[in-house]
C-alpha cells in the first residue's frame, strides 16, 4: 500500500457512494475472460529501507567516473556541475510540476523556458530556440525532417562519417520509411572537406549535416561546408558542442540554418546516457516549421508582461497527422538545469570550462604520443577530444588501462572497422594534471608491455 | 505558490564584471592559445551570457519556483497525465554516483549492477504487459509510438507485405496520428459510438483486407474501458494486422488485466505517468515498448541480455533491428525510478494502484456529475470526462473559466477541451495517491464555482501574479527570446 492514502473506512464510504460492495466491482467493464487470475510475477514489495539497501548494493557493482578516472566522451562528458544546479533543480515546485498548459499556475516554468530559449539563442548566435527536444541524436533527426519540409527536396540528405555514428543511425532509422536517401561522405583524415561535401550534393539534396567539433574532436572547415550547402540550395545543419562555444565561433556567425546539440554537458549528470537534452535553434524564417514546444512573451489582462506556450498550431495535439513532429514532451528539467548552469557560469565561466578542457586535452595528447607505439590518428586541429592509435587491439589495451584505474577512452572499431587500433579520448576541466600524467603512465605500462 | 510578482529576466539582472568563481586556473604547462586552436576557429569573445553572482542565481530560481503549482504542493488532477506522488526515495537513489556518474560507453564489466537492474526492468515490463520482449530505448511516449510503428513497418516489409493504413480512434491523443505519419503510414480516423467506445461498424468499414496497425488507447481518453478489444484484435489478426496499445492509461489496469492477454501485439509505457517518474515541468519522460515474440527481432538496438555465466551485456548484434531512435541507451534516469517504484509495490501493490486510482476517480465523478454532466456515464476507470456544457449554456461559464478559477483555490486545473469529441470537456484524473479529504474538498470547490458570478469567472484567476495572458498576441507577433535593446544600459 505504498503511497495510497485510503483507509479501510474510506474504502467503505467511497464504495458505498458509488454503489459497489467490493473494489473488484470497479472493473466490471473488463471482460472476465481477460482478467488476471493470479498475481503478476514480479518480486515482492520492498520497504524504503530494503529498497535503499538492495539498490545501493546493485550500484556498488558499477565503477564509473566515481571509481575510476574518466576520459570517456563521444557525446557524453564528465564536466563539472556546480552545486546550485542540483540544489535549485531539486526544488519540488520545479520537478513535480508538468507542462505549463495553464499559464497562471506555471509562470515559473514558463519564464525558465523563455530564459532557456534566450540563453541558447545567445550561445549559438541563432535567432530562436525551442523549449528542447529529447537528446542530441533525435534532435539531429528532427532537424533533418525539418529541412525536408522547408526545402521540399526529397531526394537526398548528405552527412559525413565524422558525425556521431549513433546520430547517423538515428538519421537512417528516421528515413527508413521515407523516400530520401542518406549519403554519408567518407573522411579518411578524420575531417571531412568542403570539396567532398560539394561532390555529394545534388539539386534534390535537402540538407548537409555536419558536426563541429566532429565525433573525433576535429575542427573541420565548417564555414566552407556551410557555404557549399548554400551554393546548391541545401540547408546547413550543424551539430555543435555547447561547451565549445566558450571558445569557438558560434554557428549563427558562420551561417548555419538549423543547429542541434546534445546539451548534457551543461549541468546534467551522465546517468548512463539519459535523460539528456536535445538543443535546437534555427533562423527566424523557419520557426513555424520547428518541432517541439516554444514559450513566448505576451501580456495579461492587466497589461503585465508574462509568458505562455505559443505557436501551438505546429504541434500534434492541434494538427494531429499534419504536425511538424510527433513530439509532445520536452526535456523540461534538463533545460532548466542547463539554464541554471549557464547563469551561474556566465560568459567567463563558460570560457574557462572550454579553455581548460582544450588546454588539458592538448597536454594529454602531447604526453600520450611520447609513449612509444602511441600516435595521433588525425593531423588536424581539435578541441577537447582526440584519437590515438595504439599497437594491437584497442579493446585489449583499454581493458588493461581500466584495471589500472582509468576509463582510458572509447574503442572506435565497433563503428569504424578501419579504426580497430584507435581510441577516442576526451579531457574535461575536471581532470587534473596529475590524473592526466597517471593516464599516460598507465598507457606506458600497458602499451610498453605489448610492444616489448 | 506564494503568488509574488515574477522576478526580472536573468539578462535584465546582469551587471558587467559580476561573476561566481567555479573553476580553478590551469595546472598544465602554459601555451599560447594559437598553438592549441587556430584563431580562425575561435570566437573573438565569449557569448554574451548574463553576468550574475551565485546568490542572484539562487534567488532568481527560488522565486521562479514559487510561481509554479506542483504535485508536492497542490492537488494536480490533470487528466491523461497521471500526476501521482513522485516518491522522494527514488530521487535520492537516482542521485547516487553509482548511477549518476556512469558513462554509456564504459566497459560492460564496470556496469554489471546497472545492467542487472535494467535487465530485471525489461522482464517486469514484459510481465506487466503480458508480452515477450522490451526495448527501453524510446525517450518518451510519442517516441515509443514511433518506434513501435517502425517495428511494425519492418515486420511487414520482412514478410513482403505492403500495408499502408494505421487506424486511429477520433478520441486518441494527437501523438498517435502524428507518429503514424512519421512512420510512413496513412492515418485513418475511426469514429466513436454513442457509448464513447470504438464504433465497430466504422472500424469494420475501414479495416480493408490489409490493415497495418490499429492504435488503441484502452482505457480510452474518455476514461472508459472498451470491452470490444478482443473482437477488434480478432478482426485485425484475421487480416494479418497488428493491435497497438497506447499505454498512457496503464495506471487503470495494472495487475488487473494484461494487454497481451487481450490480443495486443505491441505497446508503449509512460513510466513518468504509471511508474511515478517526476514530470519535471514538461519532461523528461520515457517510452519503453513491449512486443509479442514475433516482433522482437525488429526492436531497436541495444537491449540488455544475460550471458550464460550470469553476467549481463548490451546486445548490439540485432541484424533485423530498426536501428536507433535516439543516442545512447535510453532515458535511464526515468527508467531507474520506474524500477524503484515497481520494486516498492510488488504484485499486490501494483494491483492496488489500479484499484485506488479507479476508486478515487469514480468517487469524485459521483460527487460532481449532477453539476458537470458526464457524457458517457456509468463506471469510469482512472479518469472521467465531465462537461461544462450545461452551465455554459445556462450561465455562460465555460470550461476554461472553471480551470482558471480552480487556481484561486490552490487546485491545479484539470485538462480542458480534450478529448476533442466532448464539448467543453473537463478531464479529471485524481490518481491513487490522493486522499478522500482532498477529493471531497476539490468536489466542493468545483460545485461552488458553478454558482459563482460568471462575469467574475471570466477574469479568473484573481489571486495570481498574472491572469489571462493574451495568447493571440503571443502567436501573432512572436517574442521568443530576450534581446538587448539599444536603450538598455548596464
Amino acid at each position: 500500500m505504498a503511497y495510497i492514502a485510503n483507509t479501510d473506512d474510506d474504502i467503505r464510504v467511497m464504495l458505498q457512494a458509488i454503489g459497489l460492495d467490493s473494489l473488484d466491482g470497479l472493473f466490471d467493464a473488463v471482460p472476465a475472460e481477460y482478467r488476471l487470475k493470479g498475481p503478476l510475477q514480479v518480486p515482492p514489495a520492498l520497504s524504503e529501507l530494503e529498497l535503499t539497501g538492495q539498490v545501493s548494493e546493485l550500484l556498488a557493482r558499477n565503477a564509473g567516473a566515481d571509481r575510476r578516472v574518466g576520459f570517456l566522451g563521444g557525446g557524453c562528458y564528465d564536466h563539472f556541475i556546480p552545486a546550485v544546479v542540483d540544489q535549485l533543480a531539486g526544488r519540488g515546485e520545479f520537478y513535480t510540476s508538468y507542462t505549463p498548459y495553464q499559464a497562471e499556475a506555471s509562470q515559473g516554468t514558463l519564464q525558465a523556458i523563455f530564459e532557456y530559449q534566450s540563453l541558447i539563442a545567445e550561445l549559438t548566435g541563432m535567432d530562436v530556440s525551442n523549449a528542447s527536444l529529447y537528446d542530441g541524436g533525435s534532435a539531429a533527426g528532427e532537424a533533418m525532417l525539418m529541412a525536408l519540409t522547408i526545402t521540399k527536396r526529397y531526394g537526398r540528405v548528405v552527412t559525413a562519417s565524422t558525425v556521431h555514428p549513433e546520430y547517423r543511425q538515428v538519421l537512417s532509422t528516421f528515413l527508413a520509411e521515407m523516400e530520401p536517401q542518406l549519403e554519408t561522405v567518407a573522411a579518411p583524415t578524420g575531417a571531412v572537406t568542403a570539396d567532398a561535401i560539394v561532390a555529394a550534393i545534388d539539386d534534390r539534396t535537402a540538407a548537409v549535416i555536419v558536426q563541429y567539433p566532429n565525433f573525433f574532436g576535429q575542427l573541420e572547415d565548417v564555414e566552407a561546408i556551410v557555404a557549399a550547402a548554400h551554393a546548391r540550395g541545401a540547408l546547413a545543419i550543424v551539430i555543435f558542442d555547447p561547451i565549445s562555444l566558450g571558445l569557438l565561433r558560434r554557428p549563427g556567425d558562420y551561417g548555419a540554418d538549423i543547429v542541434v546539440a546534445e546539451g548534457q554537458s551543461l549541468g546534467n549528470a551522465m546517468n548512463f546516457g539519459g535523460p539528456f537534452l536535445g538543443i535546437m535553434g534555427c533562423r527566424e524564417e523557419y520557426v513555424r516549421k520547428m518541432p517541439g514546444r516554444i514559450a513566448g512573451q505576451t501580456t495579461d489582462r492587466h497589461g503585465k508582461r508574462c509568458w505562455v506556450l505559443t505557436l501551438q498550431t505546429r504541434e500534434q495535439h492541434i494538427r494531429r497527422e499534419k504536425a511538424t513532429s510527433n513530439i509532445c514532451t520536452n526535456q523540461g528539467l534538463l533545460a532548466l538545469r542547463s539554464s541554471i548552469y549557464l547563469a551561474v557560469m556566465g560568459p567567463g565561466g563558460l570560457r574557462q570550462a572550454a579553455e581548460l578542457s582544450a588546454r588539458k586535452a592538448h597536454y594529454a595528447a602531447e604526453r600520450l604520443v611520447s609513449v612509444p607505439g602511441v600516435s595521433l590518428a588525425f593531423p588536424g586541429p581539435f578541441f577537447k577530444e582526440f584519437v590515438i592509435r595504439v599497437p594491437g587491439d584497442s579493446n585489449q589495451v583499454l581493458a588493461e588501462v581500466g584495471r589500472l584505474g582509468y576509463h582510458g577512452g572509447i574503442a572506435l572499431g565497433r563503428w569504424y572497422p578501419e579504426l580497430k587500433d584507435a581510441i577516442l579520448i576526451a579531457v574535461t576541466e575536471k581532470r587534473s594534471r596529475g590524473e592526466i600524467d597517471g593516464l599516460v603512465g598507465a598507457y606506458n605500462e600497458v602499451v610498453g608491455r605489448t610492444t616489448r | 505558490m506564494y503568488k509574488l510578482d515574477q522576478p526580472p529576466l536573468l539578462f535584465e539582472s546582469s551587471r558587467p564584471g559580476r561573476a561566481t568563481a567555479i573553476l580553478p586556473g590551469s595546472d598544465v604547462p602554459d601555451r599560447p592559445l594559437d598553438a592549441i586552436i587556430p584563431a580562425s576557429h575561435r570566437a573573438e569573445r565569449a557569448p554574451a551570457l548574463p553576468e550574475l553572482g551565485e546568490l542572484d542565481v539562487v534567488r532568481h530560481y527560488t522565486n521562479l519556483s514559487t510561481l509554479n503549482m506542483s504535485i508536492d504542493a497542490n492537488f494536480y488532477p490533470l487528466g491523461s497525465c497521471t500526476m501521482k506522488y513522485n516518491p522522494k526515495r527514488n530521487e535520492r537513489l537516482a542521485a547516487l554516483p553509482g548511477f549518476s556518474a556512469q558513462h554509456p560507453y564504459q566497459d560492460e564489466s564496470t556496469l554489471q549492477g546497472l545492467l542487472a537492474l535494467l535487465y530485471e526492468l525489461q522482464g517486469m515490463l514484459a510481465e506487466i504487459a503480458g508480452l515477450h520482449a522490451v526495448s527501453l530505448q524510446p525517450a518518451a511516449g510519442a517516441q515509443g509510438e514511433l518506434t513501435a510503428l517502425l517495428v511494425a513497418a519492418a515486420y511487414f516489409r520482412d514478410r513482403g507485405e505492403k500495408r499502408t493504413q494505421v487506424l486511429i480512434p477520433d478520441s486518441a491523443h494527437g501523438t498517435n496520428p502524428a507518429s503514424a505519419h512519421l512512420a510512413g503510414f496513412e492515418a485513418v480516423t475511426i469514429k466513436s459510438n454513442a457509448q464513447g467506445l470504438v464504433d465497430l461498424d466504422d472500424f469494420r468499414a475501414k479495416l480493408g483486407d490489409q490493415p497495418a496497425v490499429f492504435m488503441m488507447t484502452n482505457p480510452n481518453t474518455l476514461g472508459l474501458f472498451d470491452p470490444q478489444i478482443g473482437t477488434i484484435a480478432g478482426l485485425l489478426h484475421e487480416r494479418g494486422g497488428l493491435l497497438y496499445l497506447d499505454g498512457a492509461n496503464m495506471n487503470a489496469i495494472l495487475g488487473v488485466v494484461r494487454p497481451g492477454d487481450m490480443g495486443v501485439d505491441l505497446m508503449h509505457y509512460n513510466p513518468h505517468k504509471t511508474f511515478s517518474g517526476p514530470h519535471g515541468g514538461g519532461g523528461p519522460g520515457a517510452g519503453p515498448i513491449a512486443v509479442r515474440d514475433h516482433l522482437a527481432a525488429y526492436l531497436p538496438a541495444p537491449i540488455v541480455a544475460r550471458n550464460d555465466d550470469g553476467s549481463y551485456r548490451l546486445d548490439h548484434d540485432r541484424p533485423k533491428s530498426i536501428g536507433r531512435v535516439r543516442s545512447f541507451f535510453g532515458n535511464t534516469g526515468v527508467l531507474f525510478r520506474a524500477y524503484c517504484y515497481i520494486r516498492s509495490q510488488g504484485p499486490d501493490g501494483l494491483k492496488d494502484i489500479a484499484r485506488h486510482a479507479v476508486l478515487n476517480a469514480n468517487y469524485l465523478m459521483q460527487l460532481v456529475k449532477d453539476v458537470y454532466p458526464v457524457q458517457y456515464p456509468g463506471r469510469c476507470m482512472h479518469e472521467f470526462v465531465a462537461s461544462a456544457r450545461t452551465i455554459a449554456r445556462e450561465r455562460g461559464i465555460r470550461a476554461m473559466d472553471i480551470a482558471k478559477r480552480l487556481i484561486d483555490y490552490n487546485f491545479h486545473s484539470p485538462t480542458v477541451y480534450f478529448p476533442l469529441i466532448v464539448p467543453e470537456a473537463i478531464m479529471v484524473e485524481p490518481t491513487e495517491t490522493e486522499s478522500r479529504e482532498t477529493i471531497e474538498a476539490f468536489a466542493r470547490v468545483l460545485r461552488a464555482i458553478a454558482e459563482e458570478d460568471p462575469a467574475s469567472l471570466h477574469d479568473a484567476p484573481h489571486t495570481t501574479p498574472i491572469s489571462r495572458p493574451d495568447e493571440v498576441k503571443a502567436a501573432k507577433s512572436p517574442v521568443l527570446r530576450w534581446r538587448a535593446t539599444p536603450t538598455a544600459t548596464s
